[in-house]
């Protein structure tokens, strides 16, 4: 049982991980334009350099 | 009428660009273009790299969710360079007022409240990972310690995320009335302090998951019912300034650009041409041809020359003119319809949804069936722990998750569908009104006709007139001229080479061609023997002899035929009623089948329309785009317009039509069919969860563990059955 000490700690820490990413997503628009998001990637204008 | 309107500076010349440019300087360089049209990954490429092309441009940047471009452009860009780029591309685009969208761009209170649900996520996901230990059996010290920390992450997650809830409650109670956040803001505190009270002591059984997950999914229905709403209000704003509220006053020899609200009876104003009317007036000045369709629904423009009357409104089109104000702002012919849509408004009455409905007989429900829960067990056994325990129980079972998701989903769904056919729902309720649609009224003009003519007989002439009518036609900013140029040039006509073309406004295009003066316009100045029929014509003389007719007729609206077909099979009542002649309105219902028509309608006389059938019992969808129809829009049940609409018209209807096409009009009516159907439907389902578990609730069966599951089963249930419409 000593080993929940450890356990539970770790769940709590790793799901607050989660809910920070999610805080820094929406803090940062990502979530603005999703379904464009999702088609950029088949867009092949930057394939061979990165916009400048 | 949709060219004239959103290019006024491409049709007006240099003095207007110059104008317009002027305006603009101030504004910041960032504008907005709605592009209904863009819907795949190589959209987004031709519009950011053509647009980018656009000189002045630094940056355009395709939004597909909204279906909008953002473009940062040197301070002097209007969207009337950018408008026709677009066109050329292939996508038809509107100007929307980046300052106005700002506003909804942020939308504090959506991501307020997704911050308060992704924060009960996280809290739900811990504190159910310790009540499943809880639930498989462990028991005491290890138990105890389970339900402190869950507590622990459960209370400040109810404090922090459940404020939506308390506040709305406290908001009604202090009106002494009820709405749906008191049982919800009574269970979650209810069970929260049993929950605490329970762990403190020992207890068996503690709430904590089931708050949470109460939290949870009633915040996700609110959030879903916000998009909705949000949606809608950002929709109504940016469609609010499409047209630019400045007119040109003449004061000492001198323009100066000023509001239209600052215009007095008296001022002289100009109005360019391929510029809207700012003031009702009297021209002094010029001549010219005017559009007033959009008002009065009527195809021909009419001659304006000296002592003519405008109303405000109408467009202008081939010269400039000086106006005498008469009347401006309220007391304007615009400010006097206006005013009637106010009056068919408050007719409308207040429309009780399927939630209000449900909610009505909700709240009484839960709380007398958890009030004589406790009173019940306190009776029979005198233990007041047990008795409060069992009521909270009883409060949590029954508590709305799956009433507040049933129709947020629905509508959240059927809305995005819609708008991916084109069509902007304003109105939360306009879906369930759309639904029960029996009857349809159309207005002719700009609705199932796009009130642009078409020419008829061009083909019809010989090779040397048509290449002597192009080139006349191209002298020329009136609609038929632009769209006889349009068509020869489309069939590969070359222009003749005519000498000294100038137009000659109100009139006509005139020019020489081989030493003959060859003259292109109305039938009097031509030298034609009259207006014959009742279709639109233009006429072409070279020298003596003979003047030539070429007809026009205003073309039908892609989709529109189908759509009456379709509504006539569907067993629904079409009407049609139109301010133009009688002549052109019988010819288009005959062409579309529409049996019950009205021409030469007055706009109080559409409204009175609208209201007679409603009273005869009949659930009116009135489409529209004019001044005109703007009083039934509002009387009538529904009501629909296209983007290409007045501003007051689109401010007057549920339901904008982004596309050129109406056939998204068929769409929506079964897509609402189909809506109200789902909603019924997981009201049904959330309530038949509430009939098998509030028996056990109350006999003091349910545990934390069968809470939680008709919990989140029937939140499931009723959102998945929500994601059918998807398809």
């Amino acid at each position: 049982m000593e080993v929940l000490s450890l356990l539970i700690p770790v769940s709590l820490g790793l799901g607050g991980l989660g809910l920070l990413a999610f805080v820094w997503a929406m803090r940062t628009h990502q979530f603005d334009d999703p379904e464009g998001d999702a088609r950029r990637i088949l867009d092949d204008r930057w394939d061979d350099r990165p916009r400048d | 009428m949709t060219d004239l309107s959103a290019c006024p500076a491409c049709a007006a010349g240099p003095a207007a660009a110059e104008v317009a440019r002027a305006a603009q300087r101030a504004e910041p360089a960032r504008l907005m273009l709605s592009v209904p049209g863009a819907h795949c990954a190589a959209c987004i490429a031709t519009l950011e790299e053509g647009l980018a092309r656009v000189p002045g441009v630094r940056s355009a940047r395709v939004n597909l969710t909204l279906r909008r471009v953002a473009v940062e452009a040197e301070p002097w860009v209007t969207a009337a360079d950018l408008i026709p780029a677009a066109a050329r591309l292939g996508y038809q685009a509107h100007e929307l007022d980046a300052g106005m969208l700002a506003a909804s761009e942020t939308d504090a209170e959506g991501r307020d409240l997704l911050m308060r649900l992704a924060v009960a996520f996280f809290a739900m996901m811990n504190v159910m990972l310790l009540s499943v230990a809880v639930w498989s059996g462990a028991e005491a010290a290890t138990r105890d310690l389970f339900h402190w920390i869950s507590g622990a992450i459960a209370l400040p997650t109810v404090a922090f995320s459940g404020q939506p809830f308390f506040r709305s409650a406290w908001g009604a109670l202090r009106q002494w009335r009820a709405n749906m956040d008191v049982p919800i803001s009574l269970a979650l505190v209810l069970a929260s302090t049993v929950s605490l009270f329970e762990t403190v002591h020992s207890g068996r059984h503690a709430y904590f998951d089931a708050v949470v997950m109460l939290t949870f999914f009633l915040l996700g229905g609110r959030y879903l019912d916000h998009r909705t709403r949000a949606a809608a209000r950002s929709a109504a704003r940016e469609l609010a300034a499409l047209e630019v509220p400045r007119a040109l006053r003449l004061s000492e020899g001198q323009e100066t650009v000023v509001p239209v609200a600052d215009l007095r009876p008296g001022d002289l104003v100009r109005v360019l041409p391929g510029a809207r009317v700012p003031a009702d007036g009297m021209v002094e000045e010029g001549t010219s041809e005017i559009d007033r369709s959009l008002l009065t629904g009527e195809t021909l423009p009419a001659f304006a020359g000296r002592g003519t009357r405008l109303m405000a409104g109408e467009v202008n089109l081939t010269g400039p003119l000086t106006l005498r104000v008469t009347a401006a702002g309220r007391d304007s012919a615009l400010s006097r319809i206006a005013d009637l849509v106010a009056v068919a408004e408050a007719g409308r009455g207040r429309f009780r949804s399927i939630s209000d409905r449900a909610v009505r007989f909700y709240t009484p429900f839960v709380h007398s069936a958890a009030f004589l829960t406790f009173l019940g067990w306190f009776w029979s056994t005198a233990d007041l722990r047990l008795s409060l325990n069992t009521a909270a129980a009883v409060l949590i079972i029954t508590c709305p998750c799956a009433l507040g998701l049933a129709v947020p989903a629905v509508l959240t769904a059927a809305s995005g569908r819609l708008f991916r056919a084109g069509l902007l729902v304003k109105d939360g309720t306009a879906l369930e009104r759309l639904a029960e649609v029996d009857t349809v009224v159309f207005d002719k003009t700009g609705t199932l006709t796009l009130g642009r003519p078409e020419p008829t007989n061009h083909a019809a002439h010989p090779q040397r007139v048509r290449e002597l009518a192009l080139a006349l036609a191209r002298g020329s900013a009136h609609p038929l001229a632009r769209a006889l140029a349009e068509a020869l040039a489309a069939e590969g006509v070359r222009p003749a080479a005519v000498e000294a073309l100038h137009e000659v406004p109100g009139h006509g295009v005139e020019a020489t061609f081989r030493g003959q003066r060859v003259r292109f316009g109305r039938a009097a100045w031509v030298g034609a023997p009259g207006e014959a029929g009742s279709s639109t014509a233009a006429w072409l003389r070279a020298g003596d002899g003979p003047a030539l007719r070429f007809t026009f007729a205003d073309s039908l609206r892609p989709g529109a035929a189908d759509l009456v077909a379709a509504l006539t099979a569907a067993g629904r009542e079409v009407h049609l009623l139109s301010g133009d002649a009688e002549g052109p309105v019988a010819d288009l219902a005959a062409r579309l089948g529409i049996a019950r028509f009205r021409a030469g309608v007055l706009p109080e006389e559409k409204a009175a329309e609208v209201t007679r059938l409603k009273a005869a019992g009949r659930r009116v969808l009135m489409v529209g785009d004019g001044l005109n129809d703007t009083a039934a829009l509002a009387a009538a049940h529904v009501s629909i317009s296209p983007a290409s609409a007045l501003d007051a018209a689109r401010t007057a209807s549920d339901v904008v039509l982004i596309g050129q096409s109406l056939a998204p009009v068929a769409e929506a009516l079964a897509v609402a069919r189909r809506a109200v159907g789902l909603m019924r439907g997981n009201i049904v389902i959330s309530n038949l969860y509430n009939l098998v578990a509030v028996p056990v609730a109350v006999l003091g069966h349910a545990t934390p563990l069968a809470a939680a599951i008709a919990m989140s089963a029937s939140s499931i249930t009723v959102t998945l059955n929500a994601l059918r419409l998807r398809r």
